[in-house]
């Protein structure tokens, strides 16, 4: 057991605290759901990539900054910009989820083509997954590409789309091999959102906003080059794709920050003139939130150093999905509760704008409950704990006049 | 940075594990159990050859010189044994004690003999650790008189060491004039509680800590920490159970497992648990190693763990049905042991009450 860093990263640390006290100011505003990044944010992410702190292990030639990777660094970096409230750069999907996937099984044309553009934040992508009627069952998906004439000729639709309004991308899973087994049948496609027979909905949620998409696609014509590894290998790179995503979750960080900011609201709010947090009912949901969160920092703190001896943390990493929504669901709840009514007055300032304290905590409140739904609802996460983390047998197939036969 | 076990520390954990599951079958623990006692002098002797005794104890009094991290990992490896041994007072505390308030001359003379395995010196708290229950000595010069009810590890306690609520410590041999014990079987049968009473007894006065309340303190917390590692090693015996039940149980020509609402259930137990192994350690560390964090990590893994480990209880006992509602599968020690952790040292409620004390956070009556 040793909590101490090394000299190297306590140097790393000392750093990156310098270069937030000289550059912090200019950092966009943390939290608040997903939009296009504005000005402000895109100079952020270039300060922020000239300085290695996002795309840092990214090859050079891709415009990274070519670091060898080290879960450490990244710990380090990403518990510096969190205690410091500064935005630590763009975790859309196209540069959490598609870069890696590129960078791992992508040609070296489409790591040339995407890679920069989208650490930069000149490339917005969305994520062409979820189908009307496939939305935990991801294999199924339903939408067809047919190649013809050099092109993939693509029809369906997506639902659930994040960002699909203003992405410029999307990278697509769909069904090109309509007569194989649903999981060797799909390819995983890179296409452009300019593309004609496009057609995107907007889907306005609870928060106000609308951050998912319908995406329906009318012989929608793509490249036949833009296949990632090959036709039928599309639920393969899914895969890829959502390791990575997977991997990207377990940020003790994120409610570490919350509950500080909790701390400071219930100490600063009064209500008859007696703060909060001398208050019993408040200061008993703070510090049981108080407990979980150490819980879970140390969770963190095990899972960080797993990685770094390169062993795979099974369960303890499975688990991290589920509790960590709850958790910070509940941190959010609670600081809903302490704005009471003061929070009620609600007026998002749109897409292009900042919120106020009182509007972002409301949005984070309700965008909780999505993050228990989207990217596998926490009902299928207790699946995987239960039957990859604890070995539970699975729910036994239903029998259709589909698959009865099949086995 | 290396959050985690060292190797020496996975391989003791292995061969205490080794030992117990050698030792204690489900009919020796119900055997041991029924007395009550909360001991038995071949497993205690037993554990000895482990190096157990002195684990904490500094090389140079004939211990292992070892910190509460590693306490904590055998605290895990008891209570997943249920193992009726008085550990957490007897072995972790008293040591500490007298390396908080002792002077050199009384080290010396009592932690060889804890070292050692034949002093066996059971913790009190007149005060302090927020218990319920009377307790009130007075210490006239090196005389102690009063009453400290529901001592936890004294079942066969050579000495009692009773904090004041001064911080000053009493160590009065179990046999010295003037005292008597009452001992009750408790809820969880591997260990008992003792009322002990005292009149005018003679006592060692330990008072040589500067800040004789913060000392005290010290060995509350490690205490607190211990008792949290054993109700999480009792509650990973209960979910590791319920999971081998949950596979082999068949009802509606399933295994019921495979049941989302069981799946659910055991999903939930391990969600909430693991996460208390880290705070378990991250608390022990801070006791060794990092004294500003090491108060409010103590309370509140204390206090989380026990809810944690009571919702596990609750969990696995329902997932087991009918029959885990019985003596029959023995399950109920492992749920009364986690009772009884939560009661001991200050409940959750208490605890947390002290985090918030400690950052400030007094309520406005």
């Amino acid at each position: 057991m040793d909590l101490s860093l090394s000299e190297e990263y306590q140097a790393l640390q000392a750093e990156i605290r310098a270069f937030i006290a000289t550059q912090g100011h200019k950092s966009p505003k943390v939290g608040g759901g997903r939009k296009r990044p504005d000005q402000k944010t895109l100079d952020w992410q270039k300060t922020l990539l000239e300085h290695g702190y996002v795309g840092r292990t990214i090859p050079v030639e891709y415009g990274g900054a070519g670091k060898t990777p080290d879960v450490m660094e990244a710990a380090v970096i990403a518990s510096e910009f969190t205690a410091a409230n500064i935005y630590a750069g763009l975790t859309n999907q196209g540069v959490s989820m598609l870069v890696p996937t590129l960078l791992e099984v992508g040609t070296e044309e489409q790591k040339r083509a995407y890679v920069g553009p989208t650490i930069r934040g000149d490339i917005i992508w969305c994520q062409g997954y979820s189908e009307p009627g496939n939305g935990s069952d991801l294999a199924n998906a339903q939408t067809k590409a047919e190649l013809k004439d050099g092109f993939w000729v693509v029809n369906g639709q997506k639902i659930w789309t994040s960002s699909a309004h203003y992405a410029d991308m999307m990278f697509l899973l769909c069904r090109t091999e309509p007569h194989r087994p649903k999981h060797e049948g799909l390819s995983y496609l890179l296409l452009s959102m300019n593309s004609p027979g496009i057609d995107r909905r907007p889907l306005k949620t609870m928060t106000g906003r609308s951050e998912f998409n319908e995406v329906f696609f009318t012989d929608v014509k793509v490249p036949e080059s833009q296949i990632v590894v090959g036709r039928g290998k599309g639920w393969y790179v899914a895969n890829v794709t959502l390791k990575h995503e997977r991997s990207m979750i377990g940020n003790a960080d994120k409610v570490t920050t919350r509950l500080e900011q909790l701390i400071k609201m219930l100490s600063a709010t009064e209500v008859d003139g007696v703060p909060l947090i001398r208050q019993a009912e408040f200061r008993d949901r703070l510090l049981r939130l108080q407990g979980e969160v150490i819980a879970w920092k140390a969770h963190n703190l095990r899972l960080l150093t797993e990685a770094a001896q390169g062993i795979d943390s099974g369960v303890k990493r499975m688990i991290v999905k589920y509790g960590g929504t709850m958790l910070g669901f509940r941190l959010s709840s609670l600081a809903v509760d302490a704005l009471g009514a003061v929070g009620l007055p609600f007026e998002s300032a749109g897409e292009d704008a900042e919120d106020d304290d009182a509007t972002t905590w409301n949005i984070d409140y309700m965008y909780d409950v999505g993050l228990m739904i989207g990217g596998g609802s926490n009902n299928i996460q207790k699946n995987i704990i239960g039957e990859r983390g604890l070995d539970l047998p699975r729910e036994p197939k239903v029998q259709t006049a589909a698959t009865i036969g099949r086995g | 940075m290396e959050f985690g076990l060292s190797l020496e520390q996975r391989q003791f954990d292995d061969s205490l594990r080794e030992f117990l599951k050698d030792r204690l079958p489900m009919e020796r623990l119900r055997a041991l159990a029924e007395p009550g006692g909360g001991y038995d002098a071949d497993l205690w002797n037993g554990l000895a050859e482990l190096g157990l005794h002195g684990l904490i104890v500094p090389e140079r009094f004939g211990g292992a010189g070892l910190g509460v991290l590693d306490a904590a990992v055998a605290a895990e490896g008891l209570g997943y044994a249920a193992a009726p041994v008085p550990f957490t007072g007897t072995t972790v505390m008293a040591p500490l004690a007298f390396m908080n308030s002792a002077t050199e001359a009384q080290q010396d003379e009592y932690l060889p003999m804890v070292a050692a395995g034949e002093a066996r010196i059971a913790v009190g708290f007149a005060g302090l650790a927020g218990q319920t229950g009377a307790a009130s000595v007075t210490l006239d010069g090196t005389r102690l008189s009063g009453t400290v009810n529901g001592v936890m590890d004294a079942g066969a306690a050579t000495h009692f060491l009773i904090y004041l609520r001064d911080g000053t410590a009493a160590l009065v041999e179990a046999d010295a004039p003037g005292l008597s014990t009452s001992l009750h079987r408790s809820l969880d049968r591997t260990r008992p509680l003792v009322d002990v009473a005292f009149n005018s007894s003679p006592a060692v006065v330990l008072a040589a800590a500067n800040d004789k309340v913060a000392a005290a303190r010290k060995v509350l917390d490690a205490g607190r920490v211990i008792l949290a590692a054993d109700m999480l090693g009792a509650a990973q015996t209960m979910l590791d159970r319920a999971v081998a039940f949950a596979k082999e149980r068949v009802q509606f020509g399933r295994v019921i497992g495979s049941f989302q609402g069981v799946k659910y259930m055991l999903a939930d137990c391990v969600t909430t648990l693991e996460p208390c192994r880290g705070m378990v350690w991250y608390a022990a560390h801070a006791q060794d190693a990092m004294p500003d964090e090491a108060r409010l990590t103590a309370c509140h893994a204390k206090a989380h763990v026990a809810d944690v480990a009571r919702e596990v209880a609750r969990m696995t006992t329902e997932t087991h049905g009918g029959m885990g509602f019985t003596d029959l599968l023995g399950l109920h020690y492992w749920f009364k042991r986690i009772g009884f952790n939560r009661q001991v040292l200050g409940g959750p409620e208490r605890c947390r009450e002290e985090a918030a004390e400690l950052q400030g956070w007094r309520l406005d009556r």
